[in-house]
């Protein structure tokens, strides 16, 4: 195969890999929206936030460590004590738990009934104050994210692929990171465990029921409170693993919130309600983007990929406003 | 008391359709407009003008801008701070000399430098390139609709801010990637540059605050502005009773872009001074000028003067208390900043959608009745 090629293809594992990562947290916001109708800007914000708070407890750092000293001029940090990661991540579930019911019953109930905008223009202010608070806590300096999963290049892969090149010398097989690999396979862990959820227990089959109807939701007996709870909980974690995967990749630092907003092109492209969209598009994005860095990125100057994946929502947008595979815009008077 | 209609008999439909109908709220208007022409620009320093008033009338600006496309025509866009930066960009070409290529006789390419045009010309004309670059990004409003739109607006905020990273010529060539302001003026009072007096620039601001708010409080009132208003409420129903979605919607982001570019020409040209894009014009001035327009209230004029008054000086005083008067470190105040601003959002959602404004109103409304409860 010509050495063209060969990158190309090598660029597009690679972008697959990234858009799996775009995926993950689109998942968070397609969640949200199904049952919600709330379009959440502060996924972005709760992945940091979770990586923060899991950086923090594995530390054993002190809490609003800064805000303490700074108002009765103590020195305290750290507790002293480290947590194993397992352990962390329970507890900053606990967290996410408990930010889910904070949002829900100081914000939420209280916005019930008002316009999608405003509730959006709420999550805005959300992901403000989160992304203050998160620092407040945990000091805003950036933090290396160590759960014991593996980093580098995988060996395995280039060595196996070397015989692509067909003995062109300038090809060493194909390239790709072990973290992306993992992060890939527990993506699909948690999309199949997120649709089996939602098929089979009853509570899924609630959550399913509230994002049909409201109404007829609330009518049947299901307790909206404890749907909405439950919804931002599971965006928590969905954030808790994007923040992780993330986290593990470029440091737990505040540019975290902003490749959330990413994902938000992949929704346009996959279609707010669908979970298979969020994937797909996620994919599309990821790919499109590395591609055309490598492609046209060099002709313009590079630095594309800040851009691309709008300007493709956009276009593709004009032509099919729902989305891949959401359902069709259908307005009456 | 004070606030009555009573007593104010209009004989002329001139006086019955005035901006202000009532005779206290034009003797207060008079009044805003005494002090703020009459005696700040005698009282005004160098540091009330770069901490307080310069940013204010600026963001003003930019916010009757975005207050026009989102609360009037009900089209919330993300991209302010990208079309700021075309107004900023704009306006540097302009004031420098805007250089460009003419196909010459023989076929072949030769460049024109038009001279440098005043001042006030480029800020205007920095405003037109805008809305021409904002009409761009407006088309595809046709199709889509609500978030769709919010975060196709993103493309305009992240693909400008880009292009202006790498378009050399849109920076003159310099090393620094940087654009800075050259000492340019009006009546022979410098308005940009070092050397410029503070009360110079504090008054080109204000001339060109009075003016935007003034076009767009006619404009609004007028049968453009019920348009816009018809699209928001629900644009299949306006379409039915005859309003032209096409040019509404593209008008809106028109003019609305048009006051969005003369704020970024401004903002760089009289304020900063010097701007690199990344950092002037970054998502989050959007988000900014978003707030301003939420807590002020959205779809009203005064609403943007109280939210840009409001952003702009909220962080000052919490620097006051919390810096100064307590000796916090500086990164712990920016933390309180975050919070305090996102929750405020949330609260004045929560509490009064329609913002700062719709107090405003509700406060008038009292005192029309005042002492009477009802």
């Amino acid at each position: 195969m010509p050495e063209q090629l060969l990158y190309a293809v090598e660029v597009t594992l690679n972008g697959l890999m990234a858009g799996v990562l775009y995926s993950l947290v689109a998942l968070g916001f397609v969640l949200i929206f199904k049952a919600s109708g709330i379009f959440n800007y502060a996924q972005g914000v709760m992945a940091l936030f979770a990586a923060l708070t899991l950086v923090g407890i594995m530390n054993g750092q002190v809490p609003f460590a800064h805000l303490i000293n700074a108002i009765f001029g103590t020195e305290v940090h750290h507790f002293g004590w480290h947590v194993p990661a397992v352990l962390a991540i329970v507890l900053t579930m606990v967290v996410m738990v408990g930010f889910a019911w904070v949002v829900n019953h100081f914000v939420l109930r209280h916005l019930v009934n008002q316009e999608p905008i405003i509730l959006f223009m709420a999550t805005i202010g959300l992901a403000y104050f989160l992304e203050g608070f998160g620092d407040l806590m945990w000091g805003s300096d950036i933090k290396k994210l160590e759960v014991g999963l593996p980093q580098g290049g995988s060996f395995w892969i280039e060595e196996n692929t070397q015989w692509l090149g067909f003995g062109n010398e300038n090809f060493y097989g194909f390239f790709l990171d072990r973290l992306d690999l993992v992060a890939t396979v527990i993506a699909a862990i948690l999309v199949i465990g997120l649709v089996a959820f939602s098929q089979y227990t009853k509570q899924g089959r609630a959550l399913r029921a509230v994002a049909d109807d409201h109404q007829a939701a609330l009518s049947v007996g299901i307790s909206l409170n404890f749907i909405w709870v439950l919804v931002w909980s599971l965006a928590g974690f969905v954030a808790l693993v994007a923040g992780i995967m993330w986290g593990a990749k470029s440091g737990v630092q505040f540019s975290l919130s902003l490749i959330a907003l990413k994902a938000l092109p992949v929704l346009m492209l996959g279609g707010f309600t669908s979970i298979p969209g969020a994937i797909v598009g996620g994919l599309i994005i990821g790919v499109g983007e590395k591609l055309f860095e490598f492609s046209i990125g060099p002709l313009v100057g590079g630095a594309t990929e800040n851009w691309f994946a709008y300007v493709l929502a956009l276009v593709f947008l004009v032509f099919r406003p729902q989305g891949l595979f959401g359902e069709k815009i259908i307005e009456r008077v | 008391m004070f606030y009555r209609e009573a007593g104010d008999f209009k004989t002329s439909y001139a006086q019955d359709a005035q901006t202000f109908p009532i005779a206290f709220d034009r003797y207060r208007y008079y009044a805003v407009l005494a002090v703020a022409f009459g005696i700040i620009p005698f009282v005004i320093n160098d540091y009330w003008a770069n901490a307080i008033f310069l940013p204010l009338l600026i963001y003003t600006i930019a916010a009757i801008g975005l207050n026009i496309l989102t609360g009037y025509c009900g089209q919330v866009s993300l991209g302010t701070a990208g079309f700021m930066a075309v107004g900023a960009y704009a306006c540097y070409k302009f004031m420098t000399g805007m250089d460009i290529w003419l196909m010459g006789s023989e076929g072949e390419w030769v460049r024109y430098a038009l001279p440098p045009i005043n001042i006030f010309f480029s800020v205007i004309l920095a405003g037109a390139v805008t809305a021409a670059v904002g009409v761009l990004f407006g088309l595809p409003s046709l199709r889509i609709k609500g978030f769709y739109l919010a975060v196709a607006t993103l493309a305009a905020q992240f693909f400008l801010v880009w292009l202006f990273n790498k378009w050399e010529w849109a920076y003159n060539y310099s090393a620094s990637g940087q654009i800075n302001a050259p000492t340019r003026g009006v009546f022979g009072y410098e308005v940009t540059g070092p050397t410029a007096e503070p009360w110079a620039a504090y008054l080109f601001c204000l001339v060109m605050v009075v003016g935007a708010a003034w076009i767009a409080r006619n404009l609004t009132r007028g049968s453009v502005g019920r348009k816009w208003m018809a699209i928001r409420d629900m644009d299949i129903a306006a379409e039915i009773i005859g309003v032209n979605p096409l040019t509404a919607k593209l008008s809106a982001f028109a003019v609305s872009s048009f006051f969005i570019g003369v704020a970024g020409a401004l903002f760089f040209s009289v304020y900063l001074g010097a701007v690199e894009v990344t950092e002037a014009f970054g998502i989050q001035k959007s988000f900014l000028v978003l707030f301003m327009v939420i807590i002020g209230g959205l779809g009203s004029i005064f609403g943007s003067f109280a939210g840009a008054a409001f952003m702009v000086l909220m962080p000052v005083l919490l620097k006051n208390v919390l810096v100064v008067r307590m000796g916090w470190a500086t990164d712990l105040e920016a933390h309180f900043e975050f919070i305090i601003v996102g929750a405020l959002i949330v609260i004045f959602l929560i509490a009064e959608p329609h913002g700062l404004a719709q107090l405003w109103r509700l406060a008038k409304e009292k005192l029309r009745l005042w002492p009477f409860p009802y």
